[in-house]
């Protein structure tokens, strides 16, 4: 059961989709139709109850929903506070970004789109993507940022495998924010026949609405699995990581009109809503890190997945009204949560979720004698190979992007 | 009714006279030094207008070429106040367009971009990733300020909507020759001369088509309908692989090229 009543802080946005001030739809004028037949799909999909019992169905019996809960006892009596993760690391290909992608993919197909192109930092989004496209007949087009796909090889490989291609980004800081934009300029070009899979909370209306609803299913199962073990009662304080702010936003929807205190982990080397300065990149107005003539800047983080300069406009909404606080990790603190979790605990995390941990380490006086939900957003395999090197002492697999000091004064010119 | 502004004043008498519109688009700074006398070259080889880019970080509208000037401006370390700054200085009998990327103007606040763009002498601004919906806030600044807003109409738009933006834009309207990103094409697509026969169904406004005009027989393919062109990637393609003046030249062919309709 999914509820979205427009009485929840996390219900619909308003007929120009704005949360609060941020949000919108700041594309060219080539995509605005698209956009608008994107937003009418959505809305009638989303109250056709066919769609909604065969999304379901590829949850269940494709992705392997319901993801578990798991209460990590090690973990609690070193910390000093009783620790739930939601196990998104479970799902089919790894981590909870499959659910929007079989909604979009799913959508994709209703509207008649054969061709699907997405961005992707870690790769997980792409492996995903290309994953459903595979399932679905469709052709796929991934655009990966010439950075990431040398720090993401496995995932590249896998993409391939699954038959799709992936067309390296080469401009700007070739991350995450470059990959968008490659991705945006092939959907201008071949909007009529083409379907832009969008990754996370971000972009023109109606993807940031309508990817948290994909993703909203991570928040309602956790809080009925909470309410299960607590006796009706929800989690103190409820920890994710923010990239965009994908898997923030799907396990927030579930507990935002609860009591639960909300907690979303930014790297400090990306944190948009750390430095509340509002801008207008990728379609929609949101907190963006930029330099004083708004020219964007470069993300800097070990994780690929959280090398993103701006944030989901929703996550900026929350952060204004004080429902949700976003908190700021560096990667050594990030390195060593990935490590504690693998041994206390047996799970490897992706370095994305190993953000969230470290914020709740670095918290623990705060957090003594409370009960905290993290999302564990996706699992480590990607990621051991680089954290093995960076352990080892080589410093090229730390040192993520070429941020040298001219770089960083002229933002984004390379 | 707002007033007619200096662009369209302009660019309307100059059809009027039988002339077909040529407005050549260059990055600034880009080349770092000699940026603005192209500009000035340019005008003497026959501009009706020039479009001047404030290069932006993350331009999606724009493919390979002009990616690569305006990473190269940027590197240089150009900022948008320098390059208002150095216009302010140039010497042209023709109005100065402002093309930049929303977030340029959004950072610099709506009020003071209008009064930085008039103070340095600019007639009017293009800010392609502002469509019709979310343009008030800015459009009403501008109008304030004396700026025209020049709005963009795509091939992909459908028939009720190509007159709210022919209404809504001020000095001319900028239709799009191709479903795509800017850059050089071999060929005008179909939609180029589509695209504009539809703009001239539904306004006298000037009409010009730009993205994917290339050559002076595209230029003067296209004008068969439309009042004027833009010409972007191919200009700055002559600058990255030859000098300004091949660019100053070759704008003064898609003169005569238009000029011999
Ligand atoms: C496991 C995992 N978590 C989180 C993210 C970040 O995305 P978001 O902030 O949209 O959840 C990624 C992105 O690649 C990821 O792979």
């Amino acid at each position: 059961m999914t509820t979205t009543g427009s009485s929840s802080l996390m219900g619909n946005p308003d007929d120009a989709g704005r949360f609060g001030r941020f949000g919108g739809r700041y594309v060219p004028e080539t995509l605005v139709p698209a956009c608008a037949e994107l937003e009418d799909a959505f809305r009638q999909a989303w109250d056709d109850p066919i769609f909604r019992s065969e999304f379901d169905e590829l949850l269940h019996r494709y992705a392997g929903r319901p993801s578990g809960l798991t209460e990590c006892k090690n973990l609690s009596s070193q910390l000093g506070f009783r620790v739930f993760l939601k196990r998104e690391d479970l799902n089919h290909t790894g981590s909870h970004k499959i659910n929007n992608v079989l909604g979009q993919t799913l959508l994709a197909k209703r509207m008649g789109k054969t061709r699907i192109v997405a961005e992707t930092g870690a790769g997980q989004h792409g492996v995903a993507t290309a994953t459903a496209a595979a399932y679905f007949g469709q052709e796929c087009v991934v655009y990966m940022g010439e950075v990431d796909i040398a720090r993401q090889a496995l995932n590249v490989y896998r993409m391939r495998l699954l038959g799709a291609e992936v067309r390296p980004a080469l401009s700007g800081s070739r991350t995450l924010k470059d990959a968008v934009n490659e991705a945006m300029r092939d959907w201008v070009a071949t909007v009529e026949s083409t379907y832009y899979c969008l990754g996370s909370v971000m972009g023109p209306h109606p993807y940031p609405w309508m990817v948290r609803e994909f993703h909203r299913v991570i928040g309602t199962e956790a809080l009925s699995q909470c309410q299960e073990i607590l006796d009706g009662d929800v989690p103190d304080v409820v920890v994710a990581c923010v990239g965009g702010g994908s898997n923030a936003a799907g396990i927030f929807s579930g507990f935002v009109d609860t009591r639960a205190e909300l907690v979303g982990v930014e790297p400090a080397g990306g944190a948009a809503v750390g430095r509340l300065v509002p801008g207008v990149v990728h379609g929609s107005m949101s907190f963006l890190m930029q330099d004083e003539f708004g020219q964007v800047q470069e993300a800097q983080s070990v994780s690929a997945g959280l090398d993103y300069p701006g944030v989901g406009p929703e996550h900026a909404h929350l952060a204004e009204i004080g429902r949700a606080r976003y908190e700021p990790v560096t990667d050594t603190e990030v390195l060593n949560a990935f490590e504690l979790l693998s041994r206390t605990e047996g799970i490897i995390p992706a370095l994305e979720p190993a953000h969230g941990l470290a914020w709740m380490v670095k918290a623990k006086d705060e957090l003594a004698g409370k009960t905290v939900l993290l999302n564990l957003s996706g699992r480590g395999d990607k990621d051991v190979a680089q954290v093995q090197a960076i352990r080892d002492g080589d410093p090229s697999a730390l040192e993520t992007v070429d941020f040298s000091s001219e770089a960083n004064n002229t933002n984004g010119a390379q | 009714m707002t007033a007619v502004g200096t662009l369209e004043r302009h660019l309307r008498q100059r059809r009027d006279e039988g002339r077909k519109l040529l407005l050549p688009y260059i990055t600034g700074g880009y080349p770092t030094d000699e940026w603005p006398r192209l500009i000035e070259g340019l005008a003497a080889a026959g501009a009706d207008a020039i479009e001047i880019g404030i290069p932006f970080s993350d331009p999606v509208m724009d493919g390979p070429t002009i990616q690569e000037s305006s990473t190269l401006a940027l590197g240089a370390g150009i900022s948008p106040v320098e390059i208002l700054a150095r216009l302010s200085e140039v010497e042209v009998d023709v109005p100065l367009i402002a093309m930049t990327y929303y977030n340029i103007c959004f950072r610099m606040g709506h009020e003071r971009f209008a009064s930085a763009l008039k103070e340095a002498g600019v007639s009017a601004a293009i800010l392609p990733d502002l469509p019709l919906e979310e343009l008030t806030p800015w459009a009403e600044a501008a109008d304030q300020a004396g700026i025209e807003t020049v709005l963009l109409a795509a091939p992909t738009a459908p028939d009720e909507r190509l007159p709210r933006i022919a209404e809504r834009a001020r000095g001319f309207v900028y239709g799009v020759g191709l479903v795509g990103i800017t850059g050089e094409r071999d060929e005008l697509a179909s939609s180029a001369i589509e695209i504009a026969q539809r703009l001239k169904n539904v306004t006298d406004k000037p009409v010009l088509i730009g993205v994917g005009v290339s050559s002076p027989s595209q230029a003067v393919e296209v004008c068969s309908v439309a009042d004027g062109v833009v010409v972007g990637s191919a200009v700055i393609r002559k600058i990255i692989d030859g000098s300004v003046d091949e660019a100053i030249d070759f704008v003064g062919s898609l003169r005569a090229g238009l000029d011999s309709i």
